[in-house]
């Protein structure tokens, strides 16, 4: 009893006061990438290179489609003129897919969840969790958020053990056909209004499954998807960012 | 014909290995497991006019050597799952993917085919009588967890039997592989099971490497050891604390998932990302590290070992927690074994087997692996707090290692053109156990056949094993305990 005592006290209060105070994140953290508008001519290497087809050339710049980069950052280190930069930006959730493509020049923050700002949610979010295909990361990331440094209940977001408790779901991987009808079956057991939220770059889109016979290549289109949050998996921190964006609760 | 047995870290050309009719191949099976040899890969080379060519590789964890014969195309063979149940999942999956009848096989059914979304619907294991019962939970699971399927059958609160049916997370991995750009190889892999992505990285590479001749300097060696100590570190400590949770001791539950993301931050401070994704390459790997950031790491792995240890510490001395973990969910010495479990869950069983003391990745290394011999949720505790102790250590020295020297110019290097017609395997001791990838390679550069095995594969039999005749409010704790992957198994 006096041990747990003891070593409670050495384990210190470690949640961050996040938002109000930033993360730490590592010096080669890889977040939203940064394109500058150089003349590529026919250099396509980091096309070619890109594990998920996420590049192509728009204008004769590289663009890359966060909803399909995994952020290895093979990309950044082929190319000859350095045009391409992840930065420190953990903020890379969006409400809209297509402006997960960033362009040469790019910066604006991604647009933010309009139809979500019902009140409905703001202090209270329950999502139920389902895992597709995941390859147990995006997974982990998300599951990180109930420990001590990020504490996601005193925000009042909880992830519950029923689609009925819930008020929306959260989805990771490339939703395998095994796995389709039970997706289904969940977001059908979700009471309306419901939210639908893609972490990571598989549900998105498939990710490096996108042309798996296996898979349907993420989220399919009738189950529409309110907030994507790119990365493979995702940082922690971008997804708590997303999810706060999700209830305005910043 | 003699046999052709290899170094394990030879490759090998496929058309020096002897080649069996069925019958005789099946022969050739039965006695190298009757000699004690351990199963590394039963798999198809090919398919041609409905028949199926198979490629067998055993491996002698005493004299480190591989033993490989092929057989000719067949579509039937004698099963052995009855004899060597180590044998029966391979047996499972040949008749799934390729339609390889196996007749005497106790219970023919597809490993991948989820039971609810195919035509040839397959039966459960029922047990019929009064107050027999059935439970059924999943796919989709009540917490944030890779989604299968559990069928037990209980007798008022006792399991008299588990059965456990994936495949839900089934990618078709090991196709995408085979169609996969070289780039995309090792994300693919990396995601073969998420959170051993340096394990099953590292096993890529190390095959590459021993198909192409490729050598790897001192220094890229220590980056990688680092960053799968890591790997194990991280994971050891968060299923120590997910067995905390679960016994319902929420100190070290809690503190433990702190501490398991302090040791992510240091694979993000090496890599740039939590997982160590694109830190392993073809050759070497991606980062390196100056004094400056060995120092920082040196520091922060101070404070995660005291933390780490004190918290383990605690639990392991209440003695509430102690009799929660002890006798639940054994599994003997002798079922492992015949069940070729690997990993932490055969250690805790009394097995000896690490792939860091059977098969190391540079020579000289004297491991000594973990043991417990009561098999039961707390050996499985014990092992994971001496490997963890064991991983601080390896890690302080690699870092240390590293801080003298200084480092290497890391460019991005073209994929290795492969030879044509070669086999190899890579054994690495991942944090669950041994990772086995096997590749055949075609006269394209690519592979013929490549097979990625999890310690999953042969471990869920475990967990059913562990079941029998404990309660089924055990289920959680000795799921914990053995933290398997899901996706790991269905690819």
């Amino acid at each position: 009893m006096f041990g747990i005592i003891k070593e409670r006290f050495h384990q210190k209060y470690r949640t961050l006061d996040f938002p109000a105070k930033e993360p730490f994140l590592p010096g080669r953290f890889k977040g939203r990438p940064e394109i500058k508008a150089i003349n590529c001519a026919n250099c396509h290497i980091c096309q070619d290179l890109c594990p998920t087809e996420a590049i192509q050339h728009i204008d004769g710049h590289p663009a890359i489609d966060l909803g399909r980069c995994t952020f290895c950052g093979a990309c950044a280190q082929c190319c000859p003129q350095k045009a391409i930069a992840f930065g420190r930006n953990y903020h890379v959730a969006s409400a809209d897919r297509k402006a997960l493509l960033v362009k040469a020049g790019d910066s604006a923050a991604f647009p933010t969840p309009q139809a979500l700002t019902k009140p409905l949610f703001r202090r209270s979010l329950k999502l139920r969790q389902v895992s597709c295909g995941g390859c147990a990361a995006c997974e982990a990331d998300t599951n990180v958020l109930g420990t001590l440094l990020y504490d996601l209940g005193r925000f009042g977001i909880d992830f519950v053990a029923s689609p009925r408790h819930a008020d929306g779901i959260l989805v990771t991987g490339p939703v395998t056909k095994n796995m389709a009808p039970a997706l289904f079956d969940t977001y059908r057991a979700v009471p309306d209004p419901r939210i639908v939220i893609a972490v990571g770059s598989c549900a998105i889109s498939g990710g490096l499954f996108a042309t798996s016979s296996q898979c349907l290549g993420g989220i399919p289109e009738e189950i529409p998807v309110d907030l994507f949050v790119p990365g493979c998996p995702p940082n922690p921190w971008s997804i708590l960012a997303g999810l706060l964006e999700l209830q305005k609760n910043r | 014909m003699t046999d052709t047995t290899f170094a394990y870290h030879q490759a090998i050309a496929l058309a020096d290995l002897p080649v069996y009719e069925a019958e005789a191949f099946a022969e050739k099976l039965g006695s190298c497991l009757a000699q004690g040899l351990r199963l590394l890969c039963l798999t198809a080379l090919a398919r041609e006019a409905e028949k199926t060519s198979l490629l067998a590789v055993f491996t002698n964890d005493a004299t480190q050597k591989l033993t490989a014969f092929c057989a000719k195309p067949l579509t039937s063979l004698p099963s052995l799952a009855d004899s060597y149940p180590s044998v029966q999942l391979f047996e499972r999956e040949l008749f799934e993917d390729y339609g390889v009848k196996f007749p005497g096989h106790p219970w023919l059914k597809p490993v991948r085919q989820t039971p609810d979304n195919t035509p040839q619907r397959y039966p459960f294991f029922r047990t019929d009588g009064r107050e027999v019962h059935e439970v059924a939970v999943g796919p989709v699971h009540a917490g944030i967890i890779e989604p299968g399927h559990f069928r037990f059958q209980c007798f008022g609160e006792n399991v008299l039997n588990l059965e456990i049916a994936l495949g839900y997370q089934h990618r078709g991995l090991e196709q995408c592989l085979l169609q996969a750009k070289p780039s995309a190889r090792l994300p693919l892999l990396e995601c073969a099971a998420g959170d051993t992505s340096i394990g099953h990285a590292l096993a890529h590479a190390v095959l590459m490497e021993r198909l192409t001749g490729l050598t790897v300097s001192d220094r890229s060696w220590h980056l990688r050891r680092l960053a799968l100590e890591l790997e194990r570190l991280a994971n050891h400590i968060g299923d120590l604390g997910a067995i905390a949770g679960d016994t319902g001791f929420l100190p070290t539950s809690s503190w433990n998932g702190r501490i398991r993301g302090d040791v992510l931050t240091m694979t993000a401070i090496l890599t740039g990302n939590r997982f160590g994704r694109g830190h392993i390459a073809v050759g070497g790997v991606h980062n390196d590290l100056d004094a400056e950031l060995c120092a920082d790491l040196i520091h922060r792995l101070d404070f995660a070992r005291r933390d780490a240890l004190g918290s383990v510490k605690v639990m392991l001395t209440s003695e509430s927690v102690l009799d929660r973990l002890r006798t639940t969910g054994t599994v003997s010495l002798k079922d492992a074994k015949a069940l070729g479990l690997v990993g932490v869950c055969a250690k805790a069983a009394g097995v000896v087997c690490d792939a860091r003391l059977t098969a190391p990745l540079r020579p000289g290394q004297n491991f000594i692996p973990a043991k417990c011999e009561t098999g039961d949720v707390l050996a499985r505790v014990l092992v994971r707090e001496e490997e963890m102790r064991a991983s601080f250590a390896m890690v302080e020295d690699d870092l240390c290692a590293l801080e003298e020297g200084s480092p290497e110019e890391r460019g991005y290097a073209p994929s290795p053109i492969l030879p044509t017609g070669m086999l190899a395997v890579a054994q690495v001791e991942g944090f669950r156990g041994e990772i086995v990838h096997l590749a055949v390679t075609n006269e394209h550069s690519g592979f013929q056949v490549y097979k990625v095995i999890d310690p999953s594969f042969h471990n869920w039999q475990g967990l059913a094993m562990a079941l029998r005749d404990n309660q089924i409010s055990d289920f959680p704790l000795c799921n914990k305990s053995f933290n398997l992957s899901y996706c790991g198994y269905d690819l």
